[in-house]
């Protein structure tokens, strides 16, 4: 048992999914040639300009909701002073002391506990330019800014420091992006950055109150890094203090490739952002019957729509938890029990082949032709002896990459399944004949052997035959 | 007279009765330009093809017997910080001498519209920051009047350049006074707007929550046409308001039958120049035996306007200039040996001292610690400051005020005294504090020099401004007297 404890809050960036960026009409599409989707006012040319898109305020009203935070119906728009080059104004449009949305909460799970998370609040803001660097940052020998993101719109998501573990620390972040992805105001990539994240760590002694001091981690690109950054920071800090040392207060980067954190700057001083109201910018005030509507017309979210599996389809929590952590993957398994009704066979082969398939390849369900219907006919083969499981798993792997209807890519590939009794009994004699000691071994109790020469069975046939006749066939003959 | 002593309204008339081209307007004033720019020094920048492209466009509009926009074909100065595409906008600053914007400032496309036309870009300080003009990188102005002594600021070359006769109306911005109190030592009409009535889209800021376009004309007539083509809603202004722009003309009537007029007493207590108040106290007599009716009103958190002005608008500063770092535009310093050298050099080679003052002082005022002692109390009070406006004009319809303490001062004078300096805006910046509508006029001279009034008004009463302003002008003279240059 560990005698510290360690203390995680997080921020995560999510940037909303709006045509145009928060504050002019410039596009918001990722990618593009650098300083291309930029105008006077996303570049702070002198004289220009913010006005508000409205969108940016209905997205980050139904992700707040969908947070379970208090929507505030007077929040303002403050500056954030502070000199980068990335930041086209030197200060960045932020919301401080008065937010658009507050105190609200998530329910993880986490070894098979459900844990609340408080969000302290959530504000909406404008998105910095990127540094293109040749070569590492130090030694480059010059810079290149892309105002392309410079405007996107951005809601940042301050977590209360309720977390204990690096799970822990995961478990909010994927909950948080499935609820946000359920309410299709971002699409939550983590890689195209459109969800970024950073940790605030600190450890204490077990039992004891009073925060440790804090570090705060960046530039984690993935869950796995978050989780294992964390990590490994708690250990660090664990090991610093053990050893007599002290925690500084300062910024860490993790490295992926060394899988380290190391020190970016310190945060002795605080940095002044001098805060004020943003002159250019009238308060933003939110009609309750708006907030209404927005509330209203949220899609169901994964915690119901889990409750409503278990109930509705008598699934697993297991199950219905892994369905639902993704809206698409959820989607698509509604839309496939509309032409094959038995969730639980349908759960099983998207949550087993289905997703192993898409993740060894890298896609999301969304990036594959597979349509829900295609993937109801798949298994209404199996489910007619047409073809065994095992010849399903080649024909779905045909379909993800082509396209292509199951019964086409059976058809074509011969792949019907033998249930001819007369044509296996053939086989499986000449497998008996060839295969003595198998035989002699089942017939003397060991009935385990019969595995073999279904095996053998299976192979000769390259997997057509029916597996339950060979299995019966084969019974029969080693009476 | 020659064309270029005319107003905006008179030259309208000749080119409807096709008695004059806007092109002979136009060539008017630029020879105007080249008989006197030499002493007054108004201009940084002339655009003198783009306007007689302009004019010449008008005129073929006359030829073909098109209605004609009242400020069509005439000549505008616009203020350098306020943005033409193309042209270059400096802001009287090292910091911009170089910078071309890509793009027209809302004001510019309307009067674009209207066929106005644009012969240059007027002297100011640096980022309007001053009230004699003196503090422009480019070099200073003069008042037509007298000119060892300033025209005033910051848009002190628009008025120089009205009053001057380089150009017949000219646009300027007001942040506590810089339009109103050039237009007192020129002589000429300065209109600070309602806050929001004229879009800020294109305006190089100073203080956001105070800036205002406005216009400088010869008399109120021209005021009152250059608020119709300027006024009104634009979307690319979160600040900018919603509602039904009037026809100012029609509040152009030779009557104050009935209005009541409330004299601060506060602004008429020591401080202000005793020659001055004597000019201010005869304004106030011809105004009642023309029938307003006159009283005694009291602002009393007034005499915190200036410190809140000055805590406001250099805090609002110190953010709004941070864009100025060498990075994507303007004046870069090529010889820093990082990114964090290349923001210090640049910026302390391309802004002037009295920039750098402000800034500092507005980085100070917003910094951890004494941001509520300094910004936050100074919010505060500016809420008082409208409250007292507010009552006053629940009862009045105008505030008159003098608009300096002084008439021109000599060059040089106050430059290295700004607490004497920022004491210019005494009168003025409690108006944009409370965000309301104030007209300059001239109203009388001491010792040769130009005198201003300030008549005050309520949010949107720009109407009942013009119409006093007016009245004040038909039964007066001093809009006709000209500097002898």
């Amino acid at each position: 048992m560990t005698k510290w404890e360690a203390v995680i809050g997080l921020e995560v960036h999510v940037e909303l999914k709006t045509n145009t960026k928060i504050f002019c009409n410039c596009s918001t599409e990722f990618g593009g040639d650098p300083n291309t989707h930029v105008c006077p006012v996303c570049l702070g040319l002198p004289g220009t300009l913010p006005v508000l898109n409205k969108k940016v305020v209905e997205y980050a009203v139904k992700a707040g909701l969908a947070l379970n935070c208090e929507i505030a119906s007077y929040s303002k728009f403050d500056r954030k002073n502070y000199y980068y080059p990335d930041l086209p104004k030197n200060y960045q449009v932020s919301q401080f002391d008065l937010p658009i949305a507050k105190g609200g909460y998530l329910d993880i799970e986490v070894g098979g506990e459900t844990k609340r998370i408080g969000i302290h609040h959530m504000h909406m803001e404008e998105d910095a330019g990127k540094l293109v660097h040749q070569g590492t940052i130090m030694a480059s020998p010059y810079t290149l800014v892309d105002y392309n993101r410079g405007g996107m719109p951005l809601v940042e998501i301050v977590s209360e420091p309720d977390m204990r573990s690096a799970e822990e620390a995961r478990a909010y972040v994927e909950k948080l992006r499935s609820v946000i992805q359920y309410t299709g105001v971002s699409d939550c990539k983590m890689q195209e950055g459109s969800l970024r994240c950073d940790a605030n760590v600190s450890v204490r002694p077990v039992g004891t109150t009073k925060l440790g001091t804090k570090t705060e981690i960046k530039n984690m690109n993935s869950f796995k890094a978050l989780q294992r950054a964390v990590e490994y920071e708690i250990e660090r800090q664990i090991e610093v203090l053990e050893d007599g040392g002290k925690i500084v207060q300062e910024t860490r980067t993790w490295d992926e490739a060394k899988g380290i954190t190391i020190s970016m700057r310190s945060k002795e001083e605080a940095q002044d952002y001098r805060y004020f109201p943003d002159p250019d910018l009238v308060p933003v005030v939110i009609d309750e019957q708006w907030v209404k509507e927005l509330r209203d017309g949220l899609p169901e979210l994964p915690d119901s729509r889990k409750a409503r599996y278990v109930e509705q389809y008598s699934l697993p929590a297991y199950d219905a938890s892994v369905l639902t952590a993704i809206k698409e993957m959820s989607d698509f398994f509604e839309e496939v029990l509309d032409y094959f009704p038995q969730p639980k066979v349908v759960s099983n082969w998207i949550m087993g082949d289905l997703s192993g398939l898409l993740n060894a390849n890298q896609q999301e369900l969304t990036d594959s032709p597979i349509t829900a219907k295609q993937f109801a006919e798949l298994l209404k083969l199996i489910d007619q002896g047409t073809i065994s499981g095992k010849i399903a798993k080649t024909v779905l792997e045909e379909m993800v990459a082509t396209g292509k209807e199951p019964a086409t890519i059976v058809k074509e590939k011969g792949l019907v399944q033998i249930s001819d009794e007369g044509e296996l009994t053939k086989i499986i004699e000449e497998i008996i004949a060839n295969n003595p000691k198998s035989v002699e071994d089942y017939r003397n109790g060991k009935t385990a052997a019969i595995g073999f020469l279904v095996g053998q069975t299976m192979k000769a046939t390259k997997g057509k035959a029916n597996p339950g006749l060979v299995n019966k066939l084969l019974k029969e003959k080693l009476q | 007279m020659s064309l270029n002593q005319m107003t905006a309204h008179q030259l309208h008339q000749l080119m409807v009765n096709k008695e004059v081209s806007a092109e002979e307007i136009t060539t008017a004033v630029y020879k105007r330009i080249d008989a006197v720019e030499e002493k007054v020094k108004s201009f940084i920048t002339l655009t003198k093809e783009q306007a007689l492209e302009t004019a010449r466009n008008v005129d073929k509009q006359i030829a073909a017997g098109e209605k004609l926009s009242p400020l069509a074909g005439i000549p505008v100065a616009v203020k350098d910080n306020i943005c033409i595409t193309g042209v270059s906008t400096t802001c009287a600053s090292k910091m911009l001498a170089d910078y071309v914007p890509p793009f027209d400032a809302t004001v510019i496309e309307k009067l674009n519209a209207v066929g106005a036309v644009m012969v240059g870009k007027t002297n100011m300080d640096e980022f309007a920051m001053g009230s004699s003009t003196e503090t422009s990188t480019m070099h200073t102005t003069y008042n037509p009047w007298d000119t060892d002594r300033v025209p005033g600021g910051s848009s002190g070359g628009s008025a120089a350049a009205v009053a001057a006769d380089q150009c017949i109306v000219a646009l300027g911005t007001d942040t506590g006074g810089s339009i109103r109190q050039p237009a007192a030592f020129c002589g000429v009409v300065g209109i600070k707007p309602t806050y929001g009535a004229v879009s800020r889209y294109g305006a190089v800021p100073y203080a956001s929550s105070l800036d205002q376009i406005g216009p400088l004309t010869k008399d109120v007539t021209d005021g009152a046409l250059m608020l119709n083509a300027i006024c009104g809603h634009d979307h690319r202004d979160s600040t900018s308001a919603q509602y039904d722009v009037p026809d100012y003309t029609k509040y152009l009537e030779n009557n104050v039958q009935g209005l009541k007029i409330g004299i601060p007493k506060e602004y008429m207590a020591a401080g202000l120049g005793a020659n001055v108040r004597q000019v201010i106290e005869g304004a106030v007599a011809t105004l009642a035996n023309l029938g307003a009716e006159v009283e005694e009103v009291s602002l009393p958190h007034i005499k915190y306007a200036l410190p809140a002005y000055y805590l406001i608008a250099t805090a609002e500063a110190s953010s709004n200039l941070a864009r100025f770092d060498g990075v994507g535009f303007g004046y870069r310093d090529t010889d820093a040996d990082d990114i964090l050298q290349m923001f210090i050099k640049s910026r302390s080679e391309g802004f002037g001292e009295e920039v750098k003052r402000r800034i500092m002082l507005g980085t100070y005022a917003l910094s951890a610690g004494f941001y509520d002692a300094y910004y936050l109390k100074a919010l505060k009070v500016r809420t008082l400051i409208k409250q007292d406006f507010d009552q006053v004009f629940e009862k009045y319809d105008l505030i008159l005020s003098p608009t300096t303490p002084t008439p021109a001062f000599k060059v040089g004078e106050n430059i290295d005294d700004p607490i004497k300096m920022y004491l210019q805006d005494i009168f003025t910046s409690s108006v944009n504090l409370a965000g309301v509508p104030s007209i300059c006029l001239p109203c009388g001279f001491v010792d040769g020099l130009p005198v201003g009034m300030q008549l005050i008004g309520k949010p949107f009463g720009e109407g009942t401004m013009l119409r006093a302003a007016y009245t004040f002008e038909q039964n007066t003279e001093f809009h006709r007297q000209r500097p002898a240059l």
